[in-house]
C-alpha cells in the first residue's frame, strides 16, 4: 500500500467519497474552475488533456519515496535532470500528488460539464483567495512557502488548481518563514509564506522578528476564522495583527473581499520599499469566499513612499570629509546589500577610486569582495583586529546601510572617540539612535552613492593619498598581528580548519552560505570569504538559533543549481531539524554542514569568561546519531572526526546529489576570537586565550 | 512618511542637525502625529511608546478629516533631546503615520485641554467654588444642591491650579481630556 504525503493511504481515502474528500464547497469549485477553463482558452500549454496527464503522473514520480529505491532503479542521474529543470519532480505536480490518479481523472472528467456555466462569471470578479493568488501571480511570485489548515483552506483549493507558483510545504511554519527569508536574501525579490490562523500564525512570529530585525522583505499570509466569529475565542483563533503588530513592519487584517486585492498589493508595496522587513496580511475565512472585484497591480497610490535621493548638500560635505580624510573607513552593513546589486557595484567602484579601508557587518557581507585589495573583514564583537582599530582610531568613518549595532559599537563612550562620522540610511530613525553623527543622509544607498561619486569626480577626484598610505601602513601592521591564527591539531578537527578546508573546497563553486547562529555563525563570517552580495544569509539582530536550515531550503528553491551549505551548530540545528522532512520531499540538495562540538558553544564560551566556567545546561546531551538521521530521512549523512580525513568528506557532501548532513566532530571546548567582551572599548579586544579569566567586569556582565 | 520636519525657510532635508542632542536635559514635548484612520493604529502608536520605553504624559485622539479619514493624535511627552528626535523618527516609521510635527520645536502652538471637574459641598465652600469658577473662565454645567458641575478650557496648568483650588472645596471627581494643540499663525 503506497503512502501518500497527506499521511492517507489509498484505503483510507477510499472510504470516503472523494468529492467529500477534497470539495466541500462545489459551488466554489464551479466558480474556480470556471477560471481554470478561461486561463485555459489564453493558454494552449493548459489543454484540458494536458491537465489530466500531468495529473496523471504515475505516483512513482511522488516526491516521498526514499532515494534509496530510486538508486535500485539506477536512476540518480534522472531524479538530478529532473531537478536541473523544473525544481525536482515535485514541483512539476507536486500539488496533485495528493490523490490517486483514478480519483484525479474521475474529478476532471466530471467536472468538465460545468466548465461552460462557470466560465461566464469571470470577468475581474473572483473569490478572495482566488485574488490572493491571482495578485500573488501580478507580483511576479513564484514560489510561496507554506503550511495548510482550517482558516486557508480556500486559499489552498486555488494554489491546487493553478500551475504558476510553486507551492512548498514545510514542516513548521517557523520553517516557512525563515525559507522565505532565505529565498529573499538570496534573490533580492520579496518572500512569501502562507500559514493558518492560530499556532500557524504564533509560530510565523519568530520568522516575523527575525526579518524585521534584518530588513528582510517578507509576505505572510495568515488565515484567520471567519469575520463573525473574530473575537468569540474561536477555535485556532488568535489576534494575529495584535501579536504581530510590533514584529511586523505594517500588518493589516482584511476585513471584506473588495480590499483584499489592493491590500496585498500594498503589502508587496510597503515590504519592500523604504527599509524592507516583514509585512503580515490576516484574511479571514468568510473573506476568501466572498466574491468580490479584483484589481491588477498600479504604479502604487500609497501614501507610503519613503525618500530615496539622499540631500545634496550633506552628500556634498561628505564629498569634502572625503577629499581631506587621513585615517578614513568604510563601514557597511546590509543596507547596502538590501539596495540592489547596483549599490554594490557603486561601492566597489567607490572603494577602489578612493583607495579607502573598508568593514562590513555581519550582514553586509559580500557588498564589497573579500578577495578586494581594500577590504579588512568583519568587524564587531568578533570582527578582525584590523578592522576593529581602524574604525577605533580613523578620523573619517562612512557608515553606509549599518546601523551601529551593539555588537559593533562596544562600550559607546569609547566608540571611535576622534572620528568625524557620516551615516547614510533609508531609515530616519537609524540615524541619531545610538550614535550622534556629524553629517546624516537620508536615502537610498544605491542613490547616495550614485551622488557621492558625481559630486567627487566633479570635485576633481581628490583624496589625501599620502596620508591614507600611511593609514594603509598602520593597518598593514595590524595584520600583522594576524588574530584569526589559532592553534591546529592534528588529533582533534578544529573548527576553523574546517571552515578553511569548507572555504578552499567550495570557494570555486555557486555558493550560499546560510547558518544557524552562535561561534559558528561567527566562525563562518571569519573564515569564509564572500565575493558579492545575497550569498550569505545569517540571522544578525536576532540571533534566532533554528535560522539556517530552513534558509537554505529558502535559497535552494531559488537557485536550485546552487551549492547551498548550511554551516551549523549541533544544538542551533536541532532547533528546526523537522525541515528534514521539506528538503527530502523536494530533494533539495542542501548541504548541513554541522560544527559538532556537543556543546552550546557561545554560551559556553560565556559562561567560562562571565560565569566562573559553571556550565550550566550548555552542552548537547543525547544527541542523535546525525548519520542515521539524514538515513531516516533518506538523505545522506557523513560523521567525520579525523583531520586526515576532512577534505575527502567534504568533497563526498559537494558531491552528493541531494541533501547531506555532514556531522563534523569538532574540538570541543574552543573559543570563538578575537572577541571584544562586553562593556569594552574596540582596542580591547581579546585575541586568544591567553587571559580570559575576569575580562567583563561586572558593568560589562550584565550585557548581552 | 514625513519623519522630517523641516523648518520653513530650512534648504536642509535633515533636521538632526538643527538641534543639539545627547543632552541629559528632560524636555516636554507637544507632538502632533496625523495618522490614517484604520483599525488598530492607535495601538501602533501607543505599542511603539510601550515597546520602546517612552513616557506618554497625555494623548487624546480623534477623527479630524471625516472625508480623509484622518485622525490626529497630540501627545504630550517628556525626555531627553534624542529621546525625543527618536520618538519622531519611529513614529514617522509607521506606515499608517502621514505626518509628525514637534509643536514644541516648530513655533509657538496653543495648546487646550477640557476639564469637567465636580465639586461636593454645601454652604461657604459652595459659594467660594462658584466664585473661583468665575475667576478662571470655568462654566458650570450641572448643578444639584449639594453638588456642581464644572467645565474649564484652558492650558494644562491652568487645569491643575483650578484643580487645586477646588480640592479642598469638595472635589470629588475630576475627567480631562489630554492636550489639543496647534500651531500658531500660517
Amino acid at each position: 500500500m503506497p503512502v501518500l504525503d497527506t499521511g492517507l493511504t489509498l484505503s483510507d481515502k477510499s472510504k470516503k467519497p472523494h468529492t467529500e474528500l477534497f470539495f466541500p464547497k462545489f459551488s466554489r469549485i464551479f466558480r474556480s474552475f470556471g477560471n481554470l477553463r478561461n486561463k485555459m482558452s489564453q493558454n494552449p500549454a493548459l489543454k484540458l488533456e494536458n491537465w489530466r496527464n500531468c495529473l496523471l503522473t504515475p505516483l512513482s514520480l511522488a516526491h516521498n519515496v526514499p532515494p534509496k529505491q530510486k538508486g535500485a532503479s539506477g536512476d540518480e542521474n534522472a531524479s538530478r535532470n529532473r531537478r536541473k529543470h523544473a525544481h525536482g519532480p515535485v514541483t512539476v505536480n507536486h500539488n496533485r500528488t495528493h490523490a490517486p490518479p483514478n480519483d484525479r481523472g474521475l474529478f476532471f472528467v466530471k467536472r468538465k460539464t460545468h466548465v461552460a456555466n462557470g466560465a461566464k462569471q469571470m470577468t475581474r470578479e473572483m473569490t478572495g483567495a482566488k485574488m490572493v493568488v491571482q495578485a500573488l501571480k501580478d507580483q511576479g511570485v513564484d514560489t510561496v512557502f507554506g503550511y495548510p489548515g482550517g482558516a486557508v483552506l480556500p486559499i489552498y483549493d486555488e494554489i491546487f488548481l493553478q500551475n504558476d507558483i510553486r507551492h512548498i510545504l514545510v514542516r513548521h511554519e517557523q520553517g516557512a518563514v525563515h525559507a522565505a527569508e532565505g529565498y529573499a536574501r538570496s534573490t533580492g525579490k520579496p518572500g512569501v509564506a502562507l500559514v493558518t490562523s492560530g499556532p500557524g500564525a504564533t509560530n510565523a512570529v519568530t520568522g516575523l522578528t527575525d526579518a524585521l530585525l534584518d530588513s528582510i522583505p517578507i509576505i505572510v499570509l495568515t488565515g484567520q476564522v471567519p469575520t463573525f466569529m473574530i473575537g468569540s475565542d474561536a477555535f485556532q483563533e488568535a489576534d494575529t495583527v495584535g501579536i504581530t503588530r510590533p514584529c511586523t513592519k505594517h500588518n493589516w487584517l482584511v476585513k471584506d473581499t473588495d480590499s483584499l486585492a489592493t491590500t496585498m498589493h500594498e503589502a508587496f508595496h510597503v515590504a519592500t520599499s523604504g527599509r524592507p522587513g516583514p509585512v503580515l496580511v490576516d484574511i479571514p475565512k468568510d473573506v476568501q469566499f466572498a466574491n468580490g472585484e479584483y484589481s491588477a497591480p498600479k504604479p502604487s497610490s500609497s501614501h507610503y513612499q519613503p525618500v530615496l535621493k539622499g540631500d545634496l548638500e550633506e552628500i556634498t560635505e561628505l564629498v569634502a570629509a572625503i577629499e581631506t580624510a587621513k585615517k578614513p573607513v568604510f563601514y557597511t552593513g546590509g543596507g547596502v546589500i538590501n539596495s540592489g546589486p547596483a549599490a554594490s557595484q557603486l561601492l566597489r567602484e567607490l572603494v577602489d577610486a578612493t583607495g579607502f579601508p573598508i568593514t562590513s557587518t555581519l550582514m553586509g557581507l559580500g557588498a564589497y569582495p573579500a578577495s578586494g585589495k581594500n577590504w579588512l573583514g568583519m568587524l564587531g564583537m568578533h570582527g578582525l583586529y584590523e578592522a576593529n582599530l581602524a574604525m577605533h582610531d580613523c578620523d573619517l568613518m562612512i557608515n553606509i546601510g549599518a546601523r551601529f549595532d551593539d555588537r559593533i559599537t562596544g562600550r559607546i563612550d569609547a566608540f571611535s572617540p576622534n572620528s568625524k562620522k557620516a551615516h547614510i540610511d533609508i531609515d530616519p530613525s537609524s540615524i541619531n539612535k545610538v550614535i550622534r553623527v556629524d553629517i546624516p543622509i537620508v536615502g537610498d544607498v544605491g542613490h547616495v552613492l550614485e551622488d557621492i561619486l558625481k559630486v567627487w569626480k566633479a570635485r576633481g577626484r581628490k583624496t589625501d593619498a599620502a596620508n591614507v598610505k600611511l593609514w594603509q601602513g598602520q593597518i598593514a601592521e595590524w595584520r600583522k598581528v594576524n588574530c584569526l591564527a589559532y592553534t591546529n591539531s592534528e588529533k582533534t578537527i578544529k573548527p576553523q580548519y574546517a571552515l578553511e578546508r569548507l572555504e578552499e573546497l567550495t570557494k570555486k563553486h555557486d555558493r550560499y552560505i546560510t547558518t544557524e547562529v552562535g561561534q559558528h555563525q561567527m566562525w563562518a563570517a571569519q573564515y569564509l570569504g564572500f565575493e558579492d552580495p545575497n550569498r550569505w544569509m545569517t540571522s544578525g539582530g536576532l540571533g534566532t538559533m533554528g535560522y539556517g536550515f530552513p534558509a537554505s531550503i529558502g535559497v535552494q528553491m531559488a537557485h536550485p543549481d546552487a551549492l547551498v551549505i548550511n554551516v551549523a551548530g549541533e544544538a542551533s540545528w536541532l532547533m528546526n531539524m523537522q525541515e528534514m522532512g521539506t528538503a527530502a520531499q523536494y530533494r533539495l540538495p542542501v548541504k548541513q554542514f554541522i560544527l559538532n562540538n556537543e556543546r552550546l558553544g557561545m554560551v559556553r564560551q560565556w559562561q567560562e569568561l562571565l560565569h566562573g566556567e559553571r556550565y550550566s545546561h550548555s552542552w548537547s546531551e543525547a544527541l542523535p546519531d546525525f548519520v542515521k538521521l539524514a538515513e531516516a530521512f533518506g538523505a545522506k549523512g557523513i560523521l567525520c572526526s579525523d583531520p586526515a580525513d576532512l577534505d575527502d568528506a567534504i568533497m563526498e557532501m559537494i558531491n552528493y546529489d541531494g541533501p547531506v548532513i555532514f556531522d563534523c566532530l569538532v574540538e570541543k571546548h574552543e573559543n570563538c576570537f578575537p572577541m571584544i567582551p562586553s562593556g569594552k572599548a574596540h582596542n580591547e579586544m581579546l585575541l586568544g586565550e591567553a587571559e580570559t579569566q575576569g575580562v567583563i567586569d561586572s558593568k560589562g556582565s550584565v550585557l548581552v | 512618511m514625513s519623519a522630517l520636519h523641516i523648518k520653513k525657510g530650512s534648504t536642509r532635508h535633515s533636521a538632526y542637525n538643527l538641534r543639539p542632542t545627547f543632552s541629559d536635559v528632560q524636555e516636554r514635548h507637544t507632538i502632533a502625529v496625523l495618522v490614517e484612520n484604520e483599525p488598530g493604529v492607535l495601538a501602533r502608536v501607543i505599542g511603539l511608546f510601550s515597546g520602546r520605553g517612552y513616557n506618554i504624559e497625555s494623548l487624546t485622539v480623534a477623527e479630524v478629516d471625516h472625508t480623509g479619514h484622518l485622525s490626529r493624535i497630540t501627545i504630550v511627552t517628556t525626555g531627553t533631546p534624542q529621546v525625543i528626535e527618536q520618538i519622531k523618527a519611529q513614529l514617522g516609521r509607521i506606515v499608517s503615520v502621514r505626518d509628525v510635527h514637534d509643536l514644541t520645536v516648530e513655533g509657538s502652538s496653543v495648546e487646550r485641554e477640557l476639564a469637567i471637574i465636580k465639586v461636593v459641598g454645601d454652604g461657604d465652600k459652595r459659594v467660594e467654588a462658584l466664585r473661583l469658577a468665575d475667576i478662571f473662565r470655568a462654566n458650570v454645567v450641572d448643578s444639584t444642591l449639594n453638588s456642581f458641575i464644572f467645565e474649564i478650557t484652558g492650558a494644562p496648568d491652568k487645569i491643575d491650579a483650578f484643580a487645586d483650588l477646588m480640592r479642598p472645596l469638595g472635589l470629588a471627581e475630576i475627567a480631562r481630556t489630554g492636550v489639543a494643540a496647534l500651531l500658531r499663525g500660517d
